[in-house]
This record gives structure tokens, C-alpha cells and sequence, in this order.
């Protein structure tokens, strides 16, 4: 629109002067439709948060006699105070945090080690891993075959179970190889004839160029691991190493009963409304707070994957 | 550097698989850091991605907790019991009608609306509001589908949800979103398009910023209008895009994740709300009957990668370029 406006003619005759001012009211009404619709967009993606917040911050007798909508009422910390006092809480809570560093900081190393190597033309062998890569994107065995190789390696209730069997995602190793790729292939032949070594290589060149992608897999990584819960559910029966999204779905299922509620480790049946709120809000938060920094890194991290290879 | 080792090994040596030793002796000198790079990761594959396929043998023998995969006893019917026993099987039917009906009704609703969002948000002019609706409607992709259950609880359910608390406020009844069956599918899809509709149009939004800005000039000159330009020039500009993606959608019609429905469903709306992965979850590791689930795990994902070549091979019939 403004590259029109901007090679507009320099004399205009009056017929087409009407007919431009007609048209940038058309677009000025146009701006305003987009503007509108927008908002619209935007305030159906905030209002469940909004009102899980102004839930999770009432008085429970405001939220007995359905008062709450989008502000809270009776403004108080208590169902977050029982959140953060409940020690099975924050023990999930804890080792999901400790769970999603180790997994990260393991899928990365992965991701990167398997990458590198195939951005060599030269490398033998390359079609063969490819081949070895490509068939696991098509062929998965399922659900119950996965099962009974956990089941076999001893991987069952073994907290090792959360981290080794997704500790490397196809998808993002692609991600990283096309990045790779994009890398000038000059920087790397200066530095092997100054006689640097391939590991040299990655690490002093490689590593350090790629750290926007670094940032957006490790955002991705960090996601699946935070927001998983089905391995746990499948292969892990001791609840001490329960992540958090676990947890939080036996707490939602059974919070209606009040036997159950305390069972599950909260003692106040009274601010039930209000703790279920602040418990699916506590879970939220730390993910909310990182995504909207890295979200130029993401976009450029979602593209990448979609060129086809 | 290579190819001047190479001559010189070459000429050296006579004898030619002497000459071949050698060659690999300088070209495993040079590069056998990116062997041992790849190794682990090739080690993860085979382990975790290829070990679990001679489990899949499983669907055609009788399962056995004492035996290995392959002392089982082949199952009757030359193998194909279990294959048999499935599609005597009311609940898997029914699975896979729910899988089929919930991946369509996706793909029609759902589909077209990170296009839209796409052409909307590329209409809008000022940045800034702009980056923060872009940030406001990425965010549900970062939410677990328990969470999404969780708010969905606070917003759907008939007495406290927020939406029936409107409707009740306003004079009307409340609507059980979560515990009808039919209801519980219009739900379902909604939540589906809330958390994916932001994140799927970035792909659309790239594609939008490669189109050439000299066709909307030349358009705009030609006194086409907004809704014209769309039509004319974004909307043929990421076609093929679009294309690729409904290849993969398509391909994935009868494929389930898990996350989703097993979070989202409850006992009252099982009749729509089971799907083939749910099923599998609980007739196998719950229900301990691994081959029947095996086998419908085997028959379902033959039949997505059939689904996926023919998408393919249609799409390149009529003319676009295919996913492979």
C-alpha cells in the first residue's frame, strides 16, 4: 500500500484524484477492520488466562456464588500460599525444573553431534545415515512396541525413562542441519587448513555462529519436556517422579471429591475453586515468562523445518 | 587434499585393495571425528527407533511374558487373529470412526484458519501492534494440553465455567460443553484451533514475506484492492505452502497424538471422545492385551503412510510440487 502511494504520479487529473481519495478511505476502513478483528482475536486467546488469574486470586465465597469473571474478587494470595506450601507440589515441581534442564541441555548436545557431521559432503556413508534418519520420520513402531522395549531395557519406573528415549527429535536435528548448511563453507576450509580439527571446528566455529537456533531448539526441547506428560503416564507407576503436567492432571481429575483433594496432598477443601486455578497458573508461568523474548529466534526455527529437504 | 593423498596412494601401490586399505586409512585419518560424533546418535536411533519394530512382530503372534518376540507362537489364522479380533472389536471400531471423524472435522475447520490469520495479520500496518498480537497468539501453543484441559474446566463447566456463567446471567441454559457427547466435539475442535492457529500461520507468514512486493505494486496500480490483492496475488503466492501442509494433514488423517484427547476426555463423552491412541493406551498397558493393540497400531500406521504417498502422488498429479 505504501509503495502505491509513494509512486503516484506526480499530476493527477481530477477523476482519478476522486478515485484515489475514495480508495484510501476504502483502505482507512479496511485498517480499522483488521485493527478489529485483531483485538477480537487476541482477547479470545488472553480471556481463559485472564480469568484463571482472577480465579485463581479470589475469595472462595466470591467464586461459590459465581462472581468472578475477569477481575478477581476479594483479592488474596492463599490459594498460591497453599500451592507453595504443599510439599508434593513443589517436589514435582522442582524435579520437572531439574528434569527439563537435563533433558535440554542432553537433546542439544544430541542434536548438534548428529547435525554437524552430515553437513559434510565429503563425509562416507552420509546417504546411509540419511537413509537411517529418514525412515524413522515415516515408520514409527507405536505405542505398545516402545512399551515393551522400555519394559526390556528396565527403563519401566526408571527415571532415566523421562529423558533418554526423546532425547534426540528428528525434526529439530533438521532444523539445526539447515542452519548448518547456511553456514559459508569458506570458514570451515580456512580453519582446516590452518589444520583445526573437526571437533575445533564445531566448537570454536559452528557453536558459536549457531546460537539463535541453539536458543530456539532449546526453547522446543524445553516445551515438550515441561509440557509431557504422557511417558510418564505410560512408564512410570512411582509417583515421587511424577513431572509436573502429571501431577496437575490426577489433581484436576480428582480435585471434585473432597477426600480425594486432600488425598492428593491439599488440606482446605474450602479454597478448592481458587486452588485449581492457581495450581494450572503456577504450572503456566515459567513458560509464559521465556516465549515472548525468543519469539524472533522461533519464527525463524519454525521456518527453517518447513523448507523441505 | 584428498583426491592429490588418493594419486599418490594410488601410484604407489600396485596392488588395487591394498590401495583401497590405505585410502581409507588417510580419508579415516582425516575425518574419524565426525565418526565418533555420529555415533551416539546413530546408537539412539537403532536402539530407540528400530529395536521397538521386531516388537511389532507381536501383532501376529501370541504374546507371551516369558518368551522373546521371536518364541512366541505365530497367532491363528495365518497370524492374522489378532488383525481378525479388531475389527470384530465394537470399541476400536468405534476409535477409529471417532479417529477419522475428529482428524476431518480438524482439517475442514481448522485448516483454513492460520491462512486467515495469516492474511489478516499481514494486512495490519503498525509493527509494534502487530509483533503483540503475533506474541498474544503464540502463546496457547506453549500450554500443555492439561492446562488446556484446566482452563477449559474454568471456562466450559456448567455451574462455574465463565462462559455459562454469561449464558445463565443473559437468561439462557447452561450448555454441558464438556460432559455432551456432541457438544463435547464442537469443544474439542475449538480448543484444537485456539492453541494451533497462531503458531501454524507463521509458516503462511513467512511464505507471505517471500512473495515479490513488486506484484502488489503493479496490482495496486491497476487499481486492484485490498481484498483483490489478497485473492489475486498472496493466496496464489503461498499456494504451494499451503499444499505441502494439507499433504501432511492429509497423511495424518487417521494418525492420533495422544496428548490431546486423553486429556481433554471424560466417561460421559467416551462415545466420541475415544480415539485409537487413547484405545491402545488402555486396552495394552492398562488392559495388558499388547498384540490386539499391536496390531491396530501396526494397521494404523501402514495405513497413514499409505494416506501420506497418495496425498503425495495426487498432489503431484495435479501439478504442485509434492512433499517428496
Amino acid at each position: 500500500m505504501s509503495i502505491a502511494v509513494a509512486k503516484r504520479p506526480e499530476k493527477v487529473d481530477e477523476t482519478q484524484e476522486v478515485s484515489r481519495m475514495v480508495r484510501s478511505s476504502q483502505t482507512r476502513a479496511g485498517d480499522i477492520f483488521f485493527v478489529v478483528v485483531c483485538v477480537l482475536i487476541g482477547i479470545i486467546c488472553l480471556v481463559p488466562m485472564i480469568n484463571l488469574l482472577a480465579r485463581s486470586l479470589s475469595a472462595s465465597d466470591a467464586l461459590v456464588k459465581h462472581e468472578v469473571y475477569l477481575w478477581p474478587k476479594g483479592l488474596n494470595f492463599d490459594a498460591y500460599t497453599t500451592v507453595l506450601s504443599d510439599i508434593k507440589y513443589i517436589k514435582s515441581f522442582g524435579w520437572t525444573v531439574i528434569l527439563t534442564f537435563i533433558c535440554t541441555f542432553l537433546s542439544l548436545a544430541m542434536t548438534v553431534i548428529c547435525a554437524y557431521p552430515l553437513t559434510f559432503s565429503k563425509l562416507k556413508g552420509r546417504s546411509i545415515f540419511n537413509i537411517i534418519i529418514t525412515i524413522t520420520m515415516f515408520f514409527n513402531a507405536g505405542t505398545i512396541p516402545n512399551y515393551l522395549l522400555m519394559k526390556d531395557l528396565n527403563l519401566l519406573d526408571n527415571p532415566l525413562v523421562l529423558i533418554i528415549p526423546g532425547v534426540l527429535s528428528i525434526y529439530n536435528m533438521i532444523i539445526m542441519r539447515s542452519f548448518f548448511y547456511g553456514i559459508p563453507e569458506s570458514l570451515r576450509e580456512s580453519a582446516e587448513i590452518d589444520g583445526a580439527s573437526y571437533f575445533r571446528i564445531l566448537w570454536s566455529i559452528y557453536l558459536p555462529l549457531s546460537k539463535p537456533v541453539l536458543a530456539t531448539l532449546a526453547l522446543f526441547y524445553a516445551v515438550g519436556r515441561w509440557n509431557g506428560y504422557s511417558d510418564a503416564l505410560m512408564y512410570m507407576k512411582n509417583k515421587d517422579f511424577y513431572p509436573l503436567q502429571l501431577l496437575l492432571y490426577n489433581i484436576l481429575n480428582n480435585m471434585n471429591s473432597v477426600e480425594v483433594a486432600t488425598q492428593e496432598g491439599f488440606s482446605s477443601p474450602g479454597l478448592s475453586e481458587a486452588l485449581k486455578a492457581a495450581t494450572v497458573m503456577f504450572s503456566t508461568i515459567p513458560i509464559l515468562c521465556i516465549y515472548p523474548f525468543l519469539q524472533k529466534y522461533f519464527i525463524h526455527g519454525v521456518t527453517v523445518g518447513a523448507v523441505k529437504e | 587434499m584428498i583426491a592429490a593423498a588418493k594419486r599418490l596412494v594410488t601410484r604407489g601401490k600396485s596392488e588395487g585393495s591394498d590401495a583401497k586399505t590405505a585410502e581409507w586409512k588417510v580419508y579415516l585419518k582425516r575425518y574419524w571425528q565426525l565418526y565418533v560424533l555420529l555415533f551416539l546418535p546413530m546408537v539412539y536411533l537403532l536402539i530407540f527407533k528400530y529395536e521397538p519394530m521386531k516388537y511389532v512382530l507381536i501383532a501376529f503372534k501370541k504374546y507371551s511374558i516369558v518368551q522373546n518376540v521371536w518364541e512366541m507362537p505365530w497367532a491363528g489364522n495365518n497370524g492374522m487373529e489378532y488383525f481378525i479380533q479388531a475389527f470384530h472389536n465394537r470399541d476400536f471400531l468405534n476409535a477409529l470412526k471417532n479417529t477419522i471423524c475428529l482428524n476431518l472435522l480438524d482439517l475442514i475447520i481448522g485448516f483454513p484458519v492460520p491462512i486467515i490469520f495469516a492474511l489478516i495479520i499481514n494486512e495490519l500496518r503498525f509493527k509494534k501492534f502487530k509483533k503483540t498480537i503475533q506474541t498474544i497468539a503464540y502463546m496457547p501453543h506453549f500450554l500443555s494440553w492439561v492446562i488446556i484441559y484446566g482452563l477449559a474446566i474454568q471456562l466450559f463447566t456448567p455451574s462455574t465455567g465463565l462462559i455459562n456463567m454469561v449464558i445463565t446471567n443473559l437468561g439462557g441454559q447452561a450448555v454441558p460443553f464438556l460432559n455432551d457427547p456432541h457438544k463435547w466435539v464442537g469443544t474439542y475442535i475449538f480448543l484444537g484451533i485456539w492453541q494451533s492457529f497462531g503458531w501454524n500461520s507463521i509458516i503462511y507468514l513467512a511464505a507471505i514475506a517471500g512473495i515479490s512486493p513488486e506484484l502488489y505494486e503493479a496490482a495496486s496500480v491497476d487499481g486492484a484492492g485490498r481484498l483483490r490483492q489478497m485473492w489475486h496475488i498472496t493466496l496464489p503466492g503461498i499456494k504451494s505452502t499451503i499444499v505441502v501442509l494439507l499433504i501432511m494433514a492429509l497423511g495424518n488423517i487417521i494418525g492420533s497424538a495422544f496428548d490431546r484427547p486423553f486429556a481433554l476426555q471424560n466417561n460421559l463423552v467416551m462415545q466420541n471422545a475415544e480415539v485409537i491412541s487413547t484405545f491402545v493406551y488402555k486396552n495394552g498397558i492398562k488392559g495388558l492385551q499388547f498384540s490386539l493393540t499391536t496390531a491396530v497400531g501396526l494397521f494404523q500406521s501402514v495405513v497413514g503412510v499409505i494416506f501420506l504417498l497418495t496425498a503425495n502422488w495426487l498432489s503431484r498429479k495435479l501439478g504442485e510440487r509434492g512433499l517428496f
